[in-house]
């Protein structure tokens, strides 16, 4: 497959690997975070942690929009799809998100009209074929996803369509990073920056990463070969004594980043004083909201949500995890009473949260002895 | 073979219960076998077998409720005929004879109720497999989604095979019949819910000339098989794995997957290997009898796109894992749910 297989050549992989071996410094225990959910589902995926030398460990970072989606904004979504005369559409990683009453493909079954949705402009046209009827999409994402919710609600807009609406539960990656960098238990060397987000916003805003708190970054891709390259340009800078922004994703990410999205992001959003994080606690600034141009089409507004807070669950330890203090497996729950299955925790939903990787991929490996 | 005690807790039937995944077997064993066969020690197989003076029998039945009613490569009729006859060729059985229900929602238009009927004469006439009887029933408009087939049929097993997952053993080879996926990734695609377009048509067939020809070829060395329909080869393997105490070690380069199913499969972040399958099979086959099988099959016009894609290993029990071209090792757990996209 064109562009693909290009990244996946076990050749050029095994040379790859043979350097971050030779180069890394045997007596230094290198964590390198990979911001991206996607980043973790390819190294799981590929098995790239069997190609690197012990001593480089892979912790894996908050970049999963699902997993970081606090318990309450899922009741509060779910408490819009239970109205009557309402279609609740989400992307297909939400179904199996628990709220406290149930995940979203238990309500469907118990005859709430929840739809999966491919892209948001699906759930405008499921409004538009349901003139009747209150169409609300649950949209989440980082700035990867929220240029195609602005557009979607700025041709609501034009067509002027009174029977759709946006529960906005998007994201923001910059503000993540930095609630990571200022945890008192950070022992991250280097970051491994999001490709598709870093495709919308560029490379630059990740500057402060390099310039204040001295870590490496490099933005990658999602094929092992970019995966591998990054990593090997991370040990590099640290073993040169260097912290700068690289980009080895530049066949995708612009250094200035996708200027028409980030304008549309920009007209349709702004920023929220305060959004709460699934694990991560309260981060200021770190969310999208509907501007008040766009309140007709707001989810908020319309069905008047005052903003659920619900505690984690007791003994789940997904802000452990989401930080790298904890490897999934390490978790209380951990294939006890949180499965894929039967998640307590979102990070055991999407196939990129952490402990869905691991228990998928990797938690027979000791079994195996690789 | 016994296995270990299921409890059913769920509250509700979800679609899950029905994707062929996890939670499809745990409500076969925790709450259908329990009632219906007792604690009699059971095997769950596509076909059950009936002694009858003599002869042993292959019996089974099987549901159709696909979404579209037609895709390229195929139709409802058309799975309701291959899809039984399937079943029966992996428990080793020659079809003998069919029955067919049909379930009509009061709206449905003549015209495709016919379609569909001539694609049930079609298929069971291009197998060889007479369709004897049935039945129909027509349901309040609403109550059905316009047309549901469940066909049953009858087969005669062959004595010179033991198909059963008790029967396999370490070392013993993995061998699937050709390309995974493409039923799966057709009627996904022809939804058209996604933007997204591919020349790939359905697998759909009947399975029982590869069954037959591997008979003739490789009796003594044909241990179990499988048709690895929703829920995919993941699905079917672990089952096998579970069901055979034994790890299922698969070499993830050997796998065929067309270009088409894979881009489908990365661009939705899904597994090929959990996508669902009409027309190919998993064969367990003994190490001496590994070659002549794939001749066999290959030599079968259809099987030309069979390979071995692994082995039987005695450790980690109850495992299916996947070894990479680049050395790493993954696990591949059954389906959870249905095949869910990702957003990015």
């Amino acid at each position: 497959m064109k562009y693909v297989d290009e990244f996946r050549d076990p050749e050029l992989i095994r040379k790859i690997s043979e350097e971050i071996h030779r180069l890394v410094d045997p007596n230094y225990h290198y964590r390198f975070m990979e911001v991206c959910g996607g980043h973790t589902f390819s190294i799981f995926r590929f098995g790239l942690q069997n190609l690197l030398p012990e001593n480089i460990e892979l912790v894996h970072g908050p970049g999963c929009p699902v997993c970081i989606l606090p318990m309450g904004r899922m009741d509060d979504g779910l408490s819009i799809a239970q109205q009557p005369n309402v279609i609740f559409t989400a992307f297909g990683d939400v179904m199996r998100v628990p709220g406290k009453h149930g995940t979203p493909l238990e309500l469907k079954a118990r005859g709430a009209d929840i739809r999966m949705v491919y892209s948001p402009l699906d759930a405008l046209k499921i409004a538009l074929d349901h003139p009747d009827r209150q169409v609300v999409l649950f949209a989440i994402g980082f700035e990867t996803t929220a240029p195609s919710t602005a557009l979607t609600l700025m041709r609501a807009r034009e067509l002027d369509v009174s029977n759709f609406s946006v529960f906005s539960n998007h994201v923001l990656i910059i503000p993540a990073i930095q609630a990571i960098l200022d945890s008192p238990d950070m022992r991250i060397d280097g970051f491994i920056g999001p490709g598709h987000v870093s495709s919308v916003i560029g490379a630059h805003p990740y500057e402060f990463i390099a310039k204040k708190y001295r870590k490496p970054i490099v933005i990658s891709g999602f094929e092992p070969l970019d995966l591998l390259q990054s990593i090997l340009m991370l040990v590099k800078q640290m073993r040169e004594g260097r912290f700068e922004v690289e980009n080895q994703y530049s066949r995708v990410v612009p250094s200035e980043g996708n200027i028409s999205a980030l304008d549309v992001m920009k007209e349709v959003f702004e920023i929220r004083p305060l959004f709460e994080w699934r694990g991560l606690g309260t981060i200021p600034q770190s969310a999208l909201k509907l501007r008040p141009e766009f309140a007709k089409w707001d989810a908020e507004v319309r069905f008047q949500i005052e903003g659920a807070r619900v505690n984690d669950p007791q003994m789940a330890q997904c802000g452990e995890v989401l930080k790298g203090v904890l490897k999934p497996h390490q978790c209380k729950l951990f294939g006890k009473e949180c499965t894929p299955e039967h998640p307590v925790g979102a990070l055991m939903v999407s196939s990129e949260g952490a402990c869905a990787a691991y228990y998928h991929y990797v938690h027979l490996q000791d079994t195996v002895g690789k | 073979m016994k296995t270990a005690k299921v409890h059913f807790t769920d509250s509700c039937i979800e679609l899950a219960h029905g994707a062929g995944g996890k939670a499809s077997r745990r409500l076969i064993e925790g709450l259908l076998v329990p009632y219906m066969m007792g604690d009699k020690p059971t095997e769950l197989n596509d076909a059950a077998y009936v002694d009858a003076d003599g002869c042993r029998l292959a019996f089974t039945a099987d549901s159709f409720v696909v979404n579209p009613r037609v895709f390229p490569g195929g139709s409802i009729g058309e799975l309701a005929v291959n899809g039984t006859i399937n079943d029966l060729a992996m428990g080793g059985a020659k079809p003998l004879a069919l029955v067919t229900t049909l379930i009509l929602e009061a709206g449905l238009a003549t015209s495709e109720l016919e379609r569909e009927v001539a694609a049930i004469a079609k298929a069971a006439q291009r197998a060889g497999v007479p369709v004897v009887g049935g039945d129909t029933k027509v349901v309040e408009h609403g109550k059905a989604d316009g047309l549901f087939i469940t066909t049953a049929g009858i087969g005669l097993t062959d004595p010179r095979v033991s198909l059963s997952a008790k029967n396999v053993q370490p070392g013993d080879q993995v061998i699937l019949s050709g390309p995974i996926g493409d039923h799966g990734i057709t009627v996904l695609l022809a939804r058209g819910e996604l933007d997204l377009e591919a020349d790939l048509t359905s697998d759909t067939r009947p399975l029982w000339p590869f069954v037959s020809a591997l008979i003739e070829g490789a009796a003594p060395g044909l241990r179990w098989l499988r048709d690895p329909t929703r829920g995919g080869v993941a699905t079917a393997l672990n089952e096998l794995a579970r069901d055979a105490q034994v790890a299922v070690m698969l070499d993830e380069e050997a796998i065929p997957v067309r270009p088409a199913v894979r881009g489908a499969c990365e661009i939705l972040g899904l597994d090929p290997l959990h996508i669902a399958n009409e027309g190919q099979f998993l064969a367990i086959v003994s190490p001496e009898y590994a070659d002549i099988a794939l001749k066999t099959l290959r030599s079968v016009p259809g099987g030309e796109d069979a390979q071995r894609i692994g082995e039987i290993q005695a450790e980690p029990k109850k495992a299916v894992l996947a070894r990479s071209r680049y050395g790493g090792t993954r696990m591949i757990d059954m389906l959870i749910g249905d095949p869910l996209p990702r957003i990015c």
